[in-house]
């Protein structure tokens, strides 16, 4: 899903890097505000479930692991430098 | 002066409770809602030498003062409200400096409450390389309230927190982020200031040693092939703990006990009142006491894993696929434990923050075959299956154990299915959880959840298993008036050569004339229909209390017209006839009927009563107890009538 260059989390390769653009969800974005999840701040794919899901991510200083149906709701844009 | 510690979750909040509080400590509930109150007491020295006492809450974990939980609903509450009895006079937010940012916004969030705040930072032993001790004071002007640098973990400014926290302490004033109706732009803003605070203090470099080497460890433990392998390998170990080193303990438990009641025996005048205190009130205790090693071991293990960081891997391999039957990656520990004893098992939900996901783990855990089981089916699979027929490596008294557990596993999972689409909620199901960094455990504060959960349970749970205990002595030790008499002169008129048969003799008519024996025969109708007969009613309701009472129950009553005493109670179960068929009595039928019976049906008081604990309410013990009963009937019913 690109929307003027931007795609969601769900979409993101393991080891990717990419910056958090917006949220598509709400009550989900608050929620994802409150544990560091901030417009401009750089994440990067750490890891990936066995089964594919749940996914964690490196943002702001440590890992998040969140659902998939959850990282469809953060876009991403591409990082400037990596 | 009431002094509650809130933070972020895995910031070090309670290793610093306990360093502050020590044993002085009680767990109880926050008035009217479900979620633990934890309070310690300890005296601070103000600077003239006076003692203050001091009372510490231990608020639940919150990333925010948006709560979206009942554990996070209670710290707000408490933090915003007034007038809440436990309104605090200072607020410790403890904050993880190595991940200042995210810290932050609960710290700003808390001073703009306009409360007297200290902020902890803690960890400062880990976040050295980032020069942060050096700012602590920057970062006090900047926030308008004191900050003390303390590693909680190495005891490091423990004295200098207490100093402050001894003082007088004043609000600060300062507003960080713009009151915006929209709690998201607000959020934003709240950011954008805290970004420009830290960057100002900590050096922006990340080449974060700790990270990289639970980088490493990650590719390992959650590793679609090793990562399995280790938690099998973690769960077995566990496994073999609880059942091999337990057992000692228990054992001696068990000893002492059996030594109190002969005493009892002994020494007190024989009476009503002593045969309540023995084989009511103390048989009821041991039923109590001798789990404790048991929960012990089992929390204890919890506790390292949790404290060390795996427990939120495994909860991250293991979420999808539990997600399918309504439940969370964090229901796979109690699940496990449970095939030990579903007590502790349900008291290790507690890490699972979805209410519903806890609930329908806690309500399927009992289906899990637990170790008290294992005497009855033994006893029932050694009846029905007569030794022999095992064909080399495989033995069939093997094979049908392994699938009572199967068949435990796969109920437990298909009710939870079911659950899953009746138990409606409004909270969201989440799983936005932090990885932390990988840590030595901390063996105080493993030793401190040890206590804690040994103590909850003596208390809380002991009660109702004694109280649970005393009725039963009651219902099997009375009967109409007259009729024990009437049976005990009986047997004194006609002598037989041993006393011990006549007393056993005597004990099992009495059983069958108690109150207990009443209602066997009164319920013999019900459960014809399983293949059951009023003796087997008795050893049902008797097992209801716990499991195990059916072998003891089943010994009482087929006492009865063994006058040699000489046979095992499997032989004697074995040679009993169907009153109307004359066919014995325990044919497979019945025997695999009873088993299913007893895989399924909610037999155990001291599991409801950690339900209700949990729970807070009366409300899920019954329904537990109604649809695992339900289950238990069905199930025995379609198997007696298939087998029959």
């Amino acid at each position: 899903m690109k929307q003027g260059g931007t795609y969601t989390l769900a979409s993101m390769k393991l080891g990717e890097r990419a910056v958090i653009d917006s949220f598509t969800d709400n009550e989900m974005s608050l929620k994802l505000l409150e544990m560091g999840c901030t417009p401009g701040e750089t994440i990067v794919v750490d890891n990936i479930a066995p089964m594919g899901d749940p996914i964690a991510i490196f943002v702001s200083g440590y890992l998040l692991s969140l659902r998939k149906k959850e990282a469809s709701t953060i876009l991403v844009k591409p990082a400037m430098n990596s | 002066m009431k002094i509650a510690l809130a933070g972020n979750p895995n910031s070090g909040k309670s290793t610093l409770f306990n360093e502050l509080t020590g044993l002085n400590q009680k767990t109880g509930n926050f008035p009217g809602v479900t979620v633990d109150k934890k309070v310690g007491y300890a005296n601070l020295l103000n600077k003239s030498g006076l003692v203050i006492q001091a009372s510490f809450i231990d608020l639940p974990g919150t990333y925010s003062l948006q709560p979206r939980s009942i554990d996070e609903e209670v710290a707000c509450e408490i933090l915003k409200n007034k007038n809440h009895p436990d309104y605090p006079d200072v607020v410790v937010v403890v904050v993880d400096a190595t991940n200042l940012k995210r810290n932050l916004f609960l710290v700003t969030q808390i001073i703009e409450l306009e409360l007297p705040v200290v902020v902890a930072l803690n960890m400062i032993d880990l976040a050295g390389h980032l020069g942060i001790s050096d700012k602590a004071s920057v970062l006090a002007e900047r926030l308008g309230v004191p900050v003390v640098p303390i590693s909680a973990r190495n005891e490091q400014g423990i004295s200098e927190l207490k100093t402050i926290l001894s003082g007088l302490i004043m609000p600060s004033t300062i507003k960080f982020a713009p009151a915006n109706e929209n709690p998201a732009v607000e959020s934003i803003e709240r950011y954008n200031v805290i970004s420009a605070l830290v960057n100002d203090i900590v050096k922006e470099d990340r080449p974060d040693n700790k990270i990289s080497l639970t980088h490493r460890l990650d590719k390992l433990l959650t590793h679609r092939i090793w990562g399995y392998l280790i938690f099998l390998l973690v769960l077995f170990f566990i496994f073999q703990s609880i059942f091999y080193i337990a057992a000692f303990p228990m054992q001696w438990g068990e000893k002492l006990f059996i030594r109190f009641s002969d005493l009892g025996h002994l020494y007190l005048p024989k009476g009503e009142l002593s045969d309540l205190l023995i084989n009511g009130v103390l048989s009821g205790l041991s039923g109590v006491v001798i789990f404790v090693p048991q929960i012990a071991l089992l929390f204890g293990f919890i506790a390292l894993l949790e404290d060390t960081g795996y427990m939120a891997r495994v909860s991250f391999i293991m979420d999808k696929l539990m997600r399918r039957f309504g439940l969370n990656g964090r229901s796979v520990i109690p699940l496990i434990s449970g095939v030990a004893c579903a007590v502790p098992a349900v008291m290790g939900t507690r890490t699972i923050s979805s209410w519903k996901e806890r609930l329908v783990t806690i309500l399927i855990t009992p289906l899990m075959s637990c170790s008290a089981r294992l005497p009855v089916y033994t006893l029932l699979i050694s009846l029905i299956f007569p030794a022999g027929t095992s064909s080399g490596f495989f033995n069939a008294h093997g094979l049908v154990l392994m699938l009572m557990y199967l068949i435990g596993f796969m109920a437990a999972m298909a009710a939870a299915l079911v659950m899953k689409f009746i138990i409606k909620t409004k909270e969201k199901s989440y799983f936005i959880m932090e990885l932390p960094v990988y840590r030595a455990p901390r063996w105080t504060n493993v030793a401190y959840t040890i206590y804690d959960k040994v103590k909850v349970f003596l208390f809380d749970a002991g009660k109702v298993i004694v109280a649970i205990s005393v009725i039963l002595w009651v219902l099997s030790s009375h009967g109409p008036s007259g009729k024990f008499a009437e049976i005990e002169s009986r047997y004194n008129t006609v002598p037989t050569s041993d006393l011990a048969d006549n007393n056993a003799l005597i004990a099992a008519q009495k059983l069958e004339a108690s109150y207990a024996g009443m209602l066997g025969k009164a319920i013999e109708p019900a459960i014809a229909p399983l293949g059951f007969d009023w003796k087997i009613g008795i050893a049902l309701i008797s097992s209801f209390a716990a499991r195990e009472v059916f072998v003891g129950t089943m010994a009482t009553i087929y006492s009865v017209g063994d006058a040699q005493n000489t046979m095992s109670i499997r032989e004697k179960m074995m040679i009993e006839k169907n009153v109307t068929t004359g066919e014995p009595l325990y044919s497979k039928a019945v025997g695999l009927s009873l088993m299913i019976f007893f895989a399924f049906a909610m037999q155990c008081m001291s599991t409801l009563a950690v339900v209700k604990r949990e729970t807070k309410s009366w409300k899920w013990p019954v329904i537990q107890f109604l649809y695992m009963g339900i289950m238990a009937y069905g199930a025995s019913f379609v198997v007696y009538t298939l087998f029959k």
